[in-house]
């Protein structure tokens, strides 16, 4: 195996990009992150996305976004209809072959445009729940529900979660959702929003975009003072339909931090895209994350969930301590489809 | 000047998908007022049912009659309704274990407000009059003994 690295991020993301086009919103993103080691276009060696046609609203408006990289002279580029962290791992499987030494990795999405909570019904299978078009807010309230019944977290516990994101988003100019002053006893005052959901328990629907690059070996130290070495990354899968799955748990989560070798030693810090707080509080047991470990001080996907680019973000957010020298060993998490049925594991490491 | 051509644009998803054996026999099934469930090969029964075993992948083809009755295994209450949804009025939301199923289904559950719900009470299933072999042919669930 190479050696793969993050070796620079760059970010922005906002309640909602309302006269930002995805090109405009990417230019400065990507110019930043290539930027920031020095590079152009003409020295990345494979290029990959992950954006949603559907949330766009256009087939093909990826190809649009190539604006926003410079595809001229022709460019070696790929796409994932998913959250760009699984770009990244095409990006770093590319570079697993060999033949090139650099990669860009970006994602981006704008939901402001309609309402996410109700387009997320359009991810369903479409012949028994599509079509009753169960927003993301209910669909997730019923595993509350049955998490709450069965003693799996506490109505007390999720309110810590929701604290720990607003008080951590307090310090992120990112986040779009944060309160230093959030306490247990506020977030509990809160009306539920899909029972017994409270609004904190939701994440907070927002625009933007993210991009990274990558870089193997001597190539990576040449262009970072301290790498984000990878030194484990793998994505796994549960069923879809939710009467099939114990809604109190993630298998996926669990298998792909094993195979990413999560637990081989201490994690000084997680990043965790779980867009309601029940999710959250599956994935830390799920990652086996324990008290020595620092979750979400960016506040997490709760703080500013950004469709198709959340989990890339949150590996982002992880690899940046890496490269400020605040952490050792981090992990960073991504997660698509209905209850976490998609997860992917991220470990990196400063040398 | 040469004359402007002009031609009709018809947006259109020109494609039909077949249902299969399994998803079909169940929205056939619920055009005809009953709704069926699928046997794995441990004797446990899924429904709504998958053409496959979520575990092994074993294709599945034992078809079984379930409900109409059942357990309320979770709820939520939606209010308002979603614009698209079949309910025009606000309504539960609920995972119901059918009598007879072993996994619960997703469907609306239709009370005056949440107070009338509560984990592990009976339900049973409503038809729409008039059914054309959707999920929506069940126009929800209703506490049993209900007069609705």
């Amino acid at each position: 195996m190479r050696d793969i690295a993050v070796v620079s991020v760059a970010q922005h993301q906002e309640k909602a990009l309302t006269h930002t086009t995805e090109v405009e919103l990417m230019v400065p993103i990507i110019n930043e992150a290539r930027g920031a080691v020095g590079l152009t276009q003409d020295d990345i060696g494979f290029t990959c996305s992950g954006s949603s046609d559907f949330l766009a609203g256009q087939a093909f408006s990826f190809v649009h976004t190539l604006d926003a990289v410079g595809a001229v002279p022709p460019i070696s580029e790929s796409h994932v209809e998913m959250d760009g962290a699984w770009a990244l791992y095409e990006a770093w499987v590319k570079l697993q072959i060999g033949g090139v030494d650099t990669a860009l990795v970006y994602s981006y999405g704008k939901s402001s445009p309609g309402s996410l909570r109700d387009v997320l019904s359009t991810q369903l299978d479409p012949y028994y729940l599509g079509p009753l078009w169960p927003d993301a807010f209910s669909m997730a309230a019923l595993q509350a529900r049955i998490m709450l019944e069965s003693g799996a977290v506490s109505e007390q516990r999720l309110a810590e979660i929701a604290v720990r994101s607003l008080n951590g988003a307090a310090g992120n100019p990112l986040a779009v959702r944060s309160s230093a002053e959030a306490t247990v006893e506020s977030v509990l005052a809160e009306a539920p929003i899909a029972d017994p959901l409270r609004p904190s328990d939701c994440a907070a629907s927002a625009d933007g975009g993210v991009a990274v690059v990558l870089a193997a070996g001597d190539r990576a130290r040449e262009l970072c003072e301290r790498p984000a070495w990878i030194k484990g990354i793998d994505h796994r899968i549960d069923p879809h339909q939710p009467g099939v799955r114990d809604l109190t748990r993630a298998p996926s989560a669990e298998m792909a931090a094993a195979q990413a070798g999560a637990s081989a030693d201490r994690l000084d810090a997680a990043e965790l895209a779980a867009p309601f707080t029940t999710q959250e509080h599956i994935l830390e047991l799920e990652l086996g994350l324990g008290n020595g470990t620092a979750v979400n001080t960016s506040g997490g996907a709760l703080a500013g969930h950004t469709m198709m680019a959340a989990g890339l973000m949150r590996i982002a957010d992880a690899a940046r301590q890496i490269h400020d020298e605040q952490a050792d060993r981090v992990l960073g998490h991504a997660a698509s489809g209905l209850y976490l049925q998609q997860n992917l594991v991220c470990v990196m490491e400063g040398e | 000047m040469a004359e402007r051509l002009r031609a009709d644009l018809v947006l259109e998803y020109p494609f039909t998908r077949t249902t299969g054996p399994v998803i079909g026999a169940f929205l056939t099934g619920l055009r005809e007022g009953i709704i069926l469930g699928i046997r794995r090969p441990d004797g446990t029964v899924l429904c709504p049912p998958t053409e496959y075993d979520p575990e092994s992948s074993e294709p599945l083809t034992d078809l079984v009659e379930v409900g109409p009755g059942g357990e309320l295994l979770s709820w939520t209450w939606v209010d308002p309704p979603r614009s698209q949804s079949p309910w025009d009025q606000p309504h539960g939301l609920g995972l119901i274990r059918l009598d007879g199923a072993d996994t619960p289904m997703v469907h609306g559950l239709l009370v005056d407000g949440p107070e009338g719900l509560s984990v592990g009470m009976r339900v049973t299933a409503r038809w729409r009059p008039e059914r054309e072999g959707h999920i929506a042919d069940l126009k929800g669930f209703v506490p049993e003994g209900a007069d609705q």
